[in-house]
C-alpha cells in the first residue's frame, strides 16, 4: 500500500496530479459496484421467480383438489334388500367372545346385502327422468360409498325401511369430468364416463344433488386405488409423524453428544480429524445409498419388518446426524473462548463450562440444525424406496413398526398413479400439504430461535 | 450513559493520577500506601519454568516469588510472556492445545503441576480475571453467585445472597448493581463488567487473584477504578497482575517484574524497579525507549 502511494506521488508532480489520478479512476469504480448490485439483484429476481412459479403452479393446480364433487342423496334402506337378522346384543350369561362371534357374523352378513341396489335406486330417484342402466348409475358414485351405506347401518339398525338423506363422495371419473379436468369434445371411445353417466352427472350437479365440498378425505381417509376419490394422506401422514419422531429422538441427542465431545473434549489428533473428515463426507452422500444401508442392515441383517416407520426414522437418523453434528458443531465454535475462560478460571469442571455455559448460547443454533435437519429428513424419498415404504398401504399405522408409507412417497406414488387427470391434482394438493408442514416447521425453528436469542 | 455518569460521579480522586503521564515517579509514591518495607511470606513460588506452545518455547527459566497480601505486577512489551508466565499459576495454559510446562510453581510449598492436584480445586484457589471483561451472559446475581454454587460454598439460598452481597461490595461494585442484580451482566458497562468479573473471582474467597491486563479494554475513569479496587484488595488477597502500563504497575503494585523475549529480566521492589533499575533494558523500557 505504502508503495504505491509513493509510487504514484513520485509520479504525479503536484499534489493536484494525485487527486486528479482519483477523480479519473472514480466513475469506472462506481460503474463496477453499480454493476455488481445490479447482478445480486438479477440474481434474487430469478430466484424469486422460480420460486413463485413453482409456487403458483402447485397452488392452481392442487387447490381445486381439495374440493370435491358429493352427493347428497335420499337413501332407502330397503328391507326387501337389506334381509339381514337384527343385531345381536349381548346376552346375560353370554361370554365377550361369544358375543363377538355372533356380532362378526351378523357384520358379514350385512357386508353380504347387496348396497349397489340401494345405491343405484337412490341415484335414479335423484334423476327419476335420465335413462341409465346400473352400471352407468353406479359410476356416478365412488366405489368405496357403498361400505359407507352398510357402516351406518351396522352402527343403526333401526334405519331399516328409512330415508335418510347420505352424503356420499363421487367418484373420480365424476369430478374430472364436472370440473373440466377432461376434454369434453372427446369422442366416446376416450371419455372415462359413459355418455348417458355424463348426462347424469351433469343433470345431478344442475339439481343441487352434486355439490363440490370441501375434501376432507385427503385428511382423514388412507391411500385408495379401487377408490381414487376417497383416497387420503392420513396413512402417509401419520408414517412421517412416527418417523419424525424417532428421527428427533435419536438423532438430536446422538448428533449434539457427539458434536459437544468432539469439539469440547475430543483431544486433537489424525484420528479425530479422519472422524471430522468423514462426518463432512456422510453429509454428502446420496441418500438412495443409506437407503441401500437401512436395507442391508436394519432388515436383512436386525430382521426389522419391511415398510415400517421405525425403520425408515432410522435411515433418515443417519442421514440427518451429519447435518445436526456439522450445525452444532459450527454453534460451538461461534462461541467466543473468553466464556470458557470465565469458567474455567472460577473452578468450573469441563462438562460444568460446557452444559452450563456453553450450551445454552447455543441452543438457537442446534435448534435450527436440528429443524433444518428434521424438514430434510421429512422431504426425503429415495431412501425410503428402498426399504419398502412406497408399498401401497391402505391403513394408519398404529405403531412405528406397522406398515406404513410417507408423504413424500405418497406423492411419488400419486404422480405415477394411472388415473392422471384426477391424480394430477391429488399430487398437488398432497404437495402443498408437504409445503405446509415444512413452512410450519420452519416458522416453528424462526420462532423458537428470537425466542432463546431474547432470553441470552 | 447513567452508568457511566455514575461512575465519574462517584470518584473522588484527582485525574492526574490517571492521566498523567510526565510524572510517572510522583505519582507512583503518592498512590502506593505502603511501600514494602518488611518482607512478607512467599505465597506462590516459581522455579525454572519453560513454556511450551509446540515446539516453540515461550518462556526460558523464570523463577519468581510471589509474596503474600502484595501486588505483584508482570510488565514487559507484547509478546514477552508475561500473560503466559500468569496463565501458569492457574494452570489454564492446559487449556491450548500443544501447551507444555516444565519446572516447578508452588502454592504454598505444594507443586500445582503435580500429578495429585486437583485443577478444579487449584482454579478455585486462584482466580482469575481477564483482559476483556467476560461475565457470563446470566444475571448479574448469577454471575457471582456461579462460583460458590458450583463449589458447593453455599448450603443455604441466604447464604448466597450474602456471598453476592459481599463479594459485590468488596468490588465496589454493589450500589451500583443492588437494585438491579437480576438484569443480565453484560448489560453493564465495561468498567462495571470487569468489576463484576472482579466480584466473581471474590466470591470463590481464592488465595490469589490473577489479573492479565485487566485494565487495557477499559477507558481511564474505569481503570481508575479498578486500580482503586486492586489497592483494596491486596489487604486480603495475593495479587499478580500483568500490565503492559508502566504507570499502571508504578500505581498499583509492589513488587514488579519485568519480561521481554520470553525471560524474566529484572524483579524487584516496584519502588526500586522504576527508579533503581539494575537492568538496562528495563531502564530502557520503562523509560519508554522500546516496548
Amino acid at each position: 500500500m505504502a508503495e504505491i502511494l509513493s509510487q504514484t506521488q513520485t509520479a504525479s508532480d503536484a499534489p493536484g496530479d494525485t487527486l486528479k489520478t482519483i477523480r479519473s479512476g472514480l466513475t469506472r469504480r462506481h460503474a463496477r459496484e453499480r454493476r455488481f448490485r445490479a447482478y445480486g439483484i438479477a440474481a434474487i429476481c430469478a430466484a424469486l421467480g422460480a420460486v413463485l412459479i413453482l409456487f403458483s403452479m402447485i397452488l392452481a393446480k392442487g387447490i381445486p383438489a381439495f374440493t370435491q364433487a358429493s352427493l347428497t342423496l335420499d337413501v332407502f334402506f330397503d328391507p326387501a334388500v337389506i334381509e339381514v337378522d337384527p343385531r345381536p346384543e349381548p346376552q346375560p350369561g353370554q361370554s365377550p367372545a361369544d358375543y363377538q362371534k355372533a356380532r362378526l357374523d351378523w357384520e358379514r352378513q350385512v357386508t353380504l346385502v347387496n348396497w349397489n341396489r340401494i345405491l343405484e335406486a337412490a341415484i335414479r330417484q335423484a334423476a327419476p327422468d335420465m335413462e341409465v342402466d346400473t352400471r352407468q348409475a353406479l359410476s356416478i358414485v365412488e366405489t368405496s360409498e357403498r361400505f359407507v351405506l352398510r357402516d351406518r347401518f351396522v352402527e343403526n339398525p333401526a334405519l331399516l325401511g328409512q330415508t335418510v338423506k347420505v352424503d356420499l363422495l363421487a367418484s373420480a371419473n365424476v369430478d374430472n369430468w364436472l370440473k373440466g379436468n377432461i376434454d369434453r369434445s372427446l369422442p366416446d371411445s376416450q371419455q372415462q364416463l359413459s355418455a348417458p353417466a355424463r348426462a347424469l352427472a351433469d343433470r345431478l350437479l344442475e339439481n343441487g344433488t352434486i355439490r363440490f365440498a370441501f375434501a376432507t378425505q385427503i385428511f382423514t381417509n388412507v391411500d385408495s386405488r379401487s377408490a381414487p376419490a376417497s383416497a387420503g394422506l392420513a396413512g402417509a401422514f401419520m408414517g412421517s409423524l412416527y418417523m419424525m419422531l424417532v428421527v428427533i429422538v435419536l438423532a438430536v441427542p446422538l448428533g449434539v453428544g457427539s458434536a459437544v465431545y468432539l469439539e469440547e473434549f475430543a483431544p486433537k489428533n489424525r484420528f479425530t480429524d479422519l472422524i471430522e473428515v468423514n462426518i463432512n463426507n456422510l453429509a454428502a452422500v446420496p441418500s438412495i445409498v443409506f437407503g441401500l444401508l437401512g436395507a442391508a442392515v436394519f432388515i436383512n441383517y436386525f430382521r426389522l419388518p419391511l415398510s415400517a416407520p421405525l425403520v425408515g426414522g432410522l435411515v433418515l437418523t443417519l442421514m440427518t446426524l451429519p447435518t445436526i453434528i456439522i450445525a452444532t458443531r459450527s454453534a460451538l465454535r461461534a462461541v467466543p473462548p473468553s466464556l470458557r475462560q470465565a469458567a474455567l478460571g472460577l473452578g468450573a469442571s469441563r462438562m460444568q463450562t460446557v452444559f452450563h455455559h456453553v450450551l445454552p448460547v447455543t441452543y438457537p443454533g442446534i435448534l435450527t440444525a436440528t429443524i433444518i435437519g428434521v424438514a430434510q429428513a421429512l422431504g426425503e424419498t429415495a431412501p425410503l424406496l428402498l426399504i419398502g415404504m412406497n408399498a401401497f398401504v391402505a391403513a394408519v399405522p398404529a405403531t412405528p413398526l406397522d406398515q406404513s408409507t410417507a408423504l413424500p412417497v405418497q406423492i411419488y406414488l400419486w404422480q405415477g398413479n394411472e388415473n392422471r387427470n384426477f391424480f394430477e391434482a391429488r399430487t398437488s394438493a398432497a404437495i402443498i400439504v408437504l409445503l405446509g408442514l415444512m413452512i410450519t416447521l420452519n416458522a416453528l425453528a424462526i420462532y423458537l430461535r428470537t425466542r432463546l436469542e431474547r432470553r441470552t | 450513559m447513567n452508568n457511566e455518569h455514575a461512575e465519574v460521579m462517584e470518584m473522588h480522586m484527582p485525574t492526574e493520577k490517571i492521566v498523567g503521564q510526565t510524572d510517572l515517579y510522583s505519582i507512583k509514591s503518592s498512590t502506593v500506601r505502603t511501600p514494602d518495607a518488611m518482607p512478607r511470606p512467599i505465597r506462590v513460588k516459581a522455579r525454572e519454568v519453560n513454556v511450551f506452545y509446540g515446539s516453540k518455547q515461550a518462556l526460558f527459566d523464570v523463577s519468581i516469588d510471589v509474596p503474600e497480601r502484595a501486588v505483584t505486577a508482570f510488565i514487559g512489551p507484547s509478546g514477552c510472556g508475561k500473560s503466559t508466565f500468569l496463565r501458569c499459576f492457574n494452570r489454564m495454559n492446559d487449556t491450548i492445545e500443544g501447551s507444555k510446562v516444565t519446572g516447578r510453581i508452588e502454592l504454598d510449598g505444594a507443586d500445582i503441576y503435580d500429578g495429585s492436584i486437583d485443577v478444579v480445586e487449584l482454579r478455585a484457589r486462584i482466580g482469575m480475571v481477564f483482559q476483556k471483561p467476560n461475565p457470563f451472559p446470566k444475571s448479574i446475581y448469577e454471575n457471582v453467585a456461579y462460583g460458590p454454587r458450583i463449589h458447593g460454598l453455599a448450603s443455604a439460598k441466604g447464604d448466597l445472597d450474602r456471598i453476592v452481597e459481599t463479594s459485590l461490595q468488596k468490588a465496589g461494585l454493589w450500589n451500583e448493581v443492588k437494585d438491579r442484580l437480576h438484569e443480565p451482566g453484560t448489560g453493564l458497562s465495561g468498567g462495571q463488567q470487569q468489576r463484576l468479573c472482579i466480584a466473581r473471582a471474590i466470591a470463590v474467597s481464592p488465595e490469589v487473584i490473577l489479573m492479565d491486563e485487566p485494565c487495557s479494554a477499559l477507558d481511564p475513569i474505569a481503570t481508575a477504578k479498578v486500580e482503586e479496587l486492586i489497592d483494596e484488595l491486596r489487604e486480603n488477597y495475593t495479587i499478580v497482575i500483568v500490565t503492559h502500563s508502566m504507570q499502571q504497575a508504578a500505581r498499583v503494585s509492589q513488587r514488579t517484574a519485568m519480561f521481554h523475549l520470553g525471560y524474566l529480566v529484572e524483579e524487584g521492589p516496584t519502588d526500586k524497579m522504576f527508579t533503581n533499575p539494575e537492568e538496562k533494558r528495563t531502564q530502557d523500557y520503562i523509560t519508554g525507549r522500546f516496548g
